[in-house]
């Protein structure tokens, strides 16, 4: 679920987006993440928050098992070592429970932590502006979230379409040019 | 690996609206090409010799460069997504070493022919079999000689927009649409087309 600075955030932010559950207006770069706490196993929390002062890549997903996810995920799961180089931490998140997440890790050989946004169901992913409401799940959507939870990059794929990891490693180049920048 | 092969005849088209992706590593000497070099269509394929859609493909290639013979060269990058397919990666290490022998294609051929034994016994009867020193590619095997060069294929297919396996560029511009023969054709017909080749 959200944490209590999650809500406030969400509250901020809902002011400023319509949300008709028609389509899906993610958050942009520049606003805040929104923390959260979910179930990461089946008898352990992780939140957004724990992972501050690195970069941190959320990808929203529909659904365990389907073929799209699978690819998707599986490529995230051989880019690791590249995302490693930038210290960067990938969650997925959808909204299947924690046993089906472990049952899916384990059968994938997925090596990254698959958080369930389970109950309440989607409030994590309807606070980033990536659930659909027609049909109950997360959407497709990526966010690359800076060191200090701010997102940095931000992108909503056709639900159908696995959005390969090639934007990904672009917006981590790019914030760690602007990290360099900033420390310059 | 896409599951919708598995369950039908052939691929689900993607849905418009994706991303045109291209390919960011230009064809060079360090690729394994087949055909003529001077041909007007390049065809580049990011593989993994596990992946049974990968399989589906192999014949489909074949058919496609015998239809356009001369016109037409096949160009084949390794794409191992080898955490679902754990004997991708030691597969195109094996085709990698053959390759440094001047037999790339014989084995990639050998590989896909045998999709369902991939495993060190399968490599070495298939390097007897070309003739080839088996100890030589036990040892490589061991110490992952090949490997840099698979991962190198792999990352310029990541940031060109490789998203699965078999993932196509025609004259490096990625193939959206299904792979099977009619449409590999028709997308290639086009470029032929728009080159004023045809």
């Amino acid at each position: 679920m959200l944490t209590e600075k999650g809500r406030q955030q969400q509250a901020s932010k809902l002011q400023t987006t319509s949300d008709n559950g028609a389509t899906s207006e993610i958050l942009l770069p520049g606003a805040e993440a929104p923390d959260f706490r979910l179930r990461v196993t089946p008898d352990q929390d992780l939140s957004l928050s724990e992972l501050r002062g690195r970069p941190v890549i959320v990808a929203f997903y529909p659904a365990d098992w389907s073929p799209v996810c699978g690819d998707q995920l599986a490529i995230y799961n051989e880019v690791g070592p590249e995302f490693q180089k930038y210290r960067a931490k990938v969650l997925g998140i959808s909204v299947d429970g924690p046993w089906c997440h472990k049952a899916f890790a384990e059968h994938r050989s997925i090596h990254f932590p698959l958080l369930s946004d389970f109950e309440p169901k989607g409030e994590v992913a309807k606070s980033y502006g990536a659930y659909r409401h027609t049909e109950g799940v997360c959407e497709r959507a990526l966010f690359v979230i800076d060191k200090d939870g701010v997102v940095f990059w931000s992108y909503l794929s056709p639900i159908a379409v696995n959005p390969g990891a090639d934007g990904i490693l672009d917006a981590l180049e790019g914030l760690q040019r602007k990290e360099q920048a900033d420390a310059a | 690996m896409r599951a919708s092969l598995l369950n039908g005849p052939m691929p689900t088209k993607r849905l418009k609206g994706e991303i045109m992706a291209t390919l960011k590593v230009p064809v060079g000497p360090d690729d394994h090409v087949q055909g003529n070099a001077k041909a007007p269509i390049t065809l580049v394929e990011y593989g993994d010799y596990e992946c049974p859609a990968c399989g589906l493909a192999y014949p489909i290639v074949l058919a496609v460069q015998k239809h356009f013979g001369r016109n037409l060269k096949l160009v084949f990058r390794n794409f191992p997504l080898a955490q679902v397919h754990p004997n991708a990666e030691s597969a195109a290490e094996t085709a990698e070493w053959a390759a440094s022998h001047h037999q790339f294609w014989e084995m990639h051929d050998a590989l896909y022919e045998n999709q369902a034994m991939l495993g060190l016994p399968l490599y070495l009867s298939l390097a007897n079999g070309l003739r080839l020193p088996e100890e030589e590619l036990s040892a490589a095997l061991e110490n992952r000689i090949f490997y840099p060069k698979v991962r190198a294929d792999f990352m310029g297919g990541v940031r060109s927009g490789v998203n699965g396996t078999p993932t196509f560029f025609i004259n490096g511009r990625r193939h959206d649409d299904s792979f099977d023969f009619a449409h590999l054709v028709a997308s290639i017909d086009m470029v032929l087309e728009q080159a004023g080749t045809s």
